[in-house]
């Protein structure tokens, strides 16, 4: 494989702002074929924003941003679904169909999608549910679910189109340590077994190490740091090395903008 | 003072121009859903007609026994209460029957309609189905807007004749108004010029309630305050549209 076909997404000098709020400014970032890519941050620095970029569910105000070498900018309608249809995403909060029931959400993008029979949609739906252990939660509705059974239905809705590219937002948050162990190594085991790519937001360093092969550090709209968990850990830029060892002290502030403390509490404004 | 002014009917023109692109692109889906997605229109016209049913024939039995009343009464000074039901039926089917089933409608199927759809942004499922590739107006918001376009019709009707059997109840059966006056006036003053207007009626006040439920919950601030004033806007605003149209085919059709 030649080193052009080996990048899956490249975005080059990428700017997003949210309204007088510059998120992105000039970030460029690369992610390969075949590889579990990380993308870490302090909240607040649009790691999600940076999703909803990659699958055009927002434009850039400035910046090329490849999937396969095709600038989605230029894809109408139909050809970004089509793109659509190669990403599995899973959602921070799962965004599961509430008025179906788990097993038709599972169920939901091969029945718009595909013509398969019933029956060969209820073995796939099954095999997905079983492998993030929920088979036999299948007649349930998503109200009865608990959180982090909500995130594992989503996963398995995310991966029943056996996608190429499988974007994972926050997957970690609010599952029990059992749960997210397993979902670490289906995670793992997924794009290795069936040779996709993914990409996970996430800030739990922890988990992070263990499955990623490659990070990318955002910091005020630039990539502050990028490289395999260990050389991350190594680094000796002090903004890496706080975000890595969760550390209060830094140039990342964790106070937001504020007037002086004292001068608030016991200033002229106090009365 | 002049600026804020200029920036509200800016804003209203900016509005009413989105709401008639969104009205143009919920048509042009139509076709498609309705050969496609047929079973999601039927489940739709279920939500939003047949389970509006009770409120429509609670009020349309309770409206229509009042005209009754009203009819009798103001009727009877000129010794013409025999003529109650031919008032009754025309007030019914002309105005009352698509007026206030409008109003309902809005109260109790655009609500629910607006609240669905916000939530359902709200909690990212349309962005899921964006996602999936799957056009969220396509598999979300043509199947209720067509339901709630088909239910309103039938829910006028139901509500005219259910006043019907209201103001037959309270002048037949309690006030003694002759029972074959009461037919024989109805059958000739109404004509198929009055009903005709009353479907006219009940067809345009179902697209406008439909579409402003539909439009306000799509565009709804995916916050729970935001679906609550999105919830809120769609009673106020199909109130006030349906008076302003219902004074618009009235003058055309006198």
């Amino acid at each position: 494989m030649d080193a052009v076909s080996d990048n899956l997404i490249e975005i080059h000098d990428l700017d997003y702002s949210f309204g007088a709020r510059k998120i992105f400014n000039g970030l460029n970032l690369t992610i390969k074929r075949g590889q579990v890519t990380a993308i870490m941050g302090p909240s607040g620095t649009g790691k999600t924003t940076l999703l909803r970029l990659i699958t055009r569910q927002i434009v850039p105000d400035h910046g090329v941003i490849l999937v396969d070498g095709v600038d989605i900018a230029t894809l109408n309608q139909t050809g970004l679904y089509e793109l659509r249809k190669r990403f599995g995403v899973l959602f921070q909060n799962g965004a599961l169909l509430t008025d179906l029931s788990v097993f038709e959400n599972v169920a939901f993008p091969l029945r718009e999608h595909t013509r398969l029979t019933n029956r060969l949609i209820r073995h796939v739906v099954l095999t997905k549910l079983h492998a993030v252990g929920l088979r036999g939660a299948a007649d349930m509705m998503p109200q009865q679910l608990s959180g982090g059974m909500a995130r594992r239905v989503a996963l398995a809705r995310a991966m029943v189109m056996d996608p190429d590219i499988l974007i994972y937002d926050e997957p970690f948050v609010g599952l029990d340590p059992i749960s997210m162990g397993v979902i670490v190594r289906l995670v793992r085991k997924m794009n290795d077994a069936l040779g996709i790519s993914s990409i996970l937001v996430s800030h739990d360093v922890q988990e992070i190490s263990t499955v990623a092969d490659c990070s990318y550090l955002i910091s005020k709209g630039k990539v502050a740091a990028s490289g395999s968990p260990d050389e991350l850990n190594r680094a000796s830029s002090e903004l890496v090395r706080q975000f890595m060892h969760g550390m209060a002290d830094g140039p990342v502030a964790f106070h937001y903008d504020a007037p002086d403390y004292a001068e608030q509490l016991l200033g002229r404004d106090a009365e | 003072m002049l600026r804020d002014l200029y920036y509200t009917a800016f804003e209203f023109v900016r509005t009413f121009g989105a709401l008639q692109l969104f009205f143009l692109r919920l048509l042009i889906y139509t076709p498609a859903v309705l050969s496609r997605r047929f079973g999601l229109v039927i489940g739709q016209v279920h939500n939003a007609g047949a389970l509006s049913l009770v409120i429509i024939v609670i009020c349309g039995f309770f409206v229509g026994a009042v005209l009754g009343l009203q009819g009798f009464s103001n009727l009877s000074r000129f010794n013409a209460e025999d003529s109650v039901g031919a008032v009754a039926a025309l007030a019914l089917v002309k105005e009352l029957g698509p007026v206030i089933t409008a109003l309902l409608f809005a109260g109790r199927a655009g609500t629910a309609l607006s609240s669905e759809i916000g939530l359902m942004k709200a909690t990212d499922q349309l962005s899921a189905m964006e996602m999936m590739a799957v056009n969220p107006i396509r598999r979300v918001v043509v199947p209720r807007f067509l339901g709630g376009v088909v239910a309103m019709p039938l829910l006028a009707a139901v509500f005219s004749m259910v006043g019907l059997l209201g103001a037959h109840l309270v002048c037949v059966s309690l006030l003694g108004v002759d029972v074959g006056s009461f037919w024989q006036q109805m059958q000739q003053s109404v004509e198929i010029a009055d009903i005709n207007e009353g479907i006219v009626k009940s067809v345009v006040f179902g697209i406008a309630a439909s579409l402003l439920a539909v439009w306000e919950g799509y565009n709804a601030i995916p916050t729970a305050e935001g679906v609550g004033r999105a919830t809120t806007r769609t009673v106020v605003l199909t109130a006030i549209v349906v008076l302003i149209f219902d004074f618009m085919i009235t003058a055309v059709a006198i």
